[in-house]
């Protein structure tokens, strides 16, 4: 079954990896573990699919999972020049808010963020989703009143969140100093649904899913053209073949220009690299996500006791996947200050993601020039906690060919309009 | 880290020395242009992966504006030139040619680059 889905087998059927349970536990247990499934096939790529999702990160899986389960389109392959998750899904620090000021933002992300609450029951798979609550620092009088203003917002929004003073936030987060002399802690914007989940699960999960209602996904298959024929999409080239589409979707995040370049046109996306590093594991001292703007620094516990912590992006354009040595030392000089109590701790890793930033630090949803061809970037520095949301509103735009309600406000057209999406004072920092 | 040298200084100046301005070469287009030129012109970039050529400003130092070819792949920087400029001078395009042989500028020689 399972065993023979290596590369270069043409799977006949998809194999399906069975319901996770308690039962399947049990039964396994009993035959020292040798029926497990693997979670996803690896087929050879068909001459044609309905639809082709160019990127299996979190977004373009994502994406892939709700044109079956929304749709019922499942004629559909999924390919990734890498590995599948191996791009910044597998690099972010794997927040999960949906405070944001405008109100198209918060409800895609609010949206996602629901969608979270259920994703491991709803894909059978354990995403270790944890809403363990979410603090925003403020430490400068702008964002002070910056954070209230957000909280007045999500409140009209129906994202509840609240302005908690420095006092309750102590009691959040007991590790915190309140009043280093550069960056005195004055309040934060707390939002308690919010949290983190297991990147790569997210990734596995929707794979398997997408795996099991009969989509391909294929692996270290890299783009190397597109072809359109009177301005419509008709193929992929890629290093394994022609593959034949009459959609084509674009969820590549760093690539985008790239992507968009063989199918020709431009993007108002430029790339740049973002990075993270973690800790040596220590013994639970935090319970929350806090992040702080101002010094460009987030940090979390992750569950093996790592403390995670983000940083801020490069200013030049880069493809190379690594941070900036200044950068860390910034970030890390300013959160030794607001959590003392880390300074003495080694870090283990250190990486970076390559982020496609827009001019308003909002994301593009949109048709393109091109027909048949969907795009699906911008995210920047924040598109983890938005994965299921994406998928969610980009799935409805490729199904129907128009945007629906959560993604018609991101268009390409906003930029020449002047409808921004501004989050760039909100968020443009750290998501 | 990224180091640049200053066309104008002269200074060796380290990445936080310098502050990053975007993509060089923009031809502002003005009151005449039409919304897809002026699109084009506000937001659409190149992005390359690649050969890349970007305006710095030597913000810590003699506080001047600018270019560099830099790859974004690999971060190797082929030279700064002088702001005042319409495209990339003669000697940034030979040290391009000594690593991408086969590179072409797309742009149309005018009098004036390599005066800097």
């Amino acid at each position: 079954m399972v065993a023979t889905s290596f590369d270069g087998v043409i799977m006949p059927t998809a194999p399906r990896s069975g319901r996770y349970s308690v039962f399947a536990i049990a039964r396994e247990a009993l035959r020292q573990h040798t029926g497990w499934q693997r979670a996803w096939a690896s087929p050879q790529p068909r001459d044609r699919y309905k639809v082709v999702i160019v990127g299996a990160g979190g977004h373009g899986l994502a994406t892939a999972y709700y044109l079956g389960k929304n749709f019922g389109i499942t004629d559909v392959a999924i390919i990734e020049k890498g590995w599948l998750g191996g791009g910044n899904t597998g690099r972010n620090t794997t927040i999960i808010r949906s405070n944001y000021l405008q109100d198209p933002s918060a409800a895609i992300y609010d949206k996602a963020l629901k969608l979270y609450e259920n994703l491991s029951q709803d894909l059978n798979y354990n995403v270790m989703f944890s809403p363990r609550g979410l603090i925003m620092l403020a430490q400068t009088e702008h964002e002070v009143r910056g954070y209230k203003r957000t909280v007045y917002a999500n409140n009209l929004q129906g994202v509840s969140t609240e302005w908690v003073d420095p006092q309750r936030l102590k009691e959040l987060v007991p590790i915190i100093n309140l009043d280093g002399p550069r960056y005195p802690v004055l309040g934060g914007l707390y939002q308690e649904r919010g949290g983190t989940a297991r990147h790569d699960a997210v990734a596995w999960g929707y794979a398997r899913a997408c795996s099991d209602m009969g989509m391909h996904i294929i692996q270290n298959c890299e783009v190397t053209g597109v072809e359109t024929e009177g301005g419509q999409v008709r193929a992929v080239n890629t290093s394994k073949g022609r593959i034949g589409c009459d959609k084509l979707a674009m969820v590549v995040a760093g690539h985008s220009s790239q992507l968009a370049e063989m199918a020709g046109f431009r993007l108002p996306i430029e790339s740049v690299a973002l990075q993270a590093l973690v800790s040596e594991p220590i013994k639970p001292c935090m319970d929350v996500v806090v992040m702080a703007n101002t010094v460009h620094g987030y940090l979390s516990q992750s569950d093996k006791g790592e403390m995670v912590i983000g940083g801020g992006t490069d200013g030049f354009n880069n493809f190379t996947q690594r941070g900036s040595w200044h950068h860390v030392e910034e970030t890390v000089r300013a959160l030794v200050e607001t959590f003392p109590m880390i300074s003495r701790l080694k870090m283990l890793r250190q990486w970076g993601g390559i982020v496609d930033m827009t001019g308003d630090r909002s994301p593009i949803l949109s048709t393109t020039p091109v027909g048949g061809i969907y795009v699906n970037c911008g995210w920047g520095t924040g598109g983890f906690k938005a994965i299921p949301g994406s998928g969610w509103a980009m799935a409805e735009l490729v199904a129907n060919g128009r945007p629906g309600p959560l993604a018609e406000e991101f268009g390409l057209n906003r930029f020449r309009e002047g409808r921004f999406i501004d989050e760039s004072v909100a968020a443009g920092v750290a998501h | 880290m990224l180091i640049l040298t200053c066309p104008y200084c002269g200074v060796k100046a380290e990445e936080t020395e310098l502050q990053p301005g975007g993509e060089a070469h923009l031809k502002r287009v003005g009151p005449a242009g039409s919304d897809d030129e002026f699109e084009d012109y506000m937001f659409a970039r190149k992005n390359a992966k690649g050969v890349h050529f970007e305006r710095w400003r030597h913000a810590y130092g003699c506080g001047k504006w600018f270019l560099a070819a830099r790859d974004t792949a690999t971060l190797q920087v082929y030279g700064t030139y002088s702001a005042q400029t319409p495209h990339p001078p003669a000697r940034i395009v030979a040290a391009i040619r000594d690593v991408h042989p086969d590179w072409q500028p797309d742009w149309t020689e005018t009098a004036g680059a390599d005066a800097e």
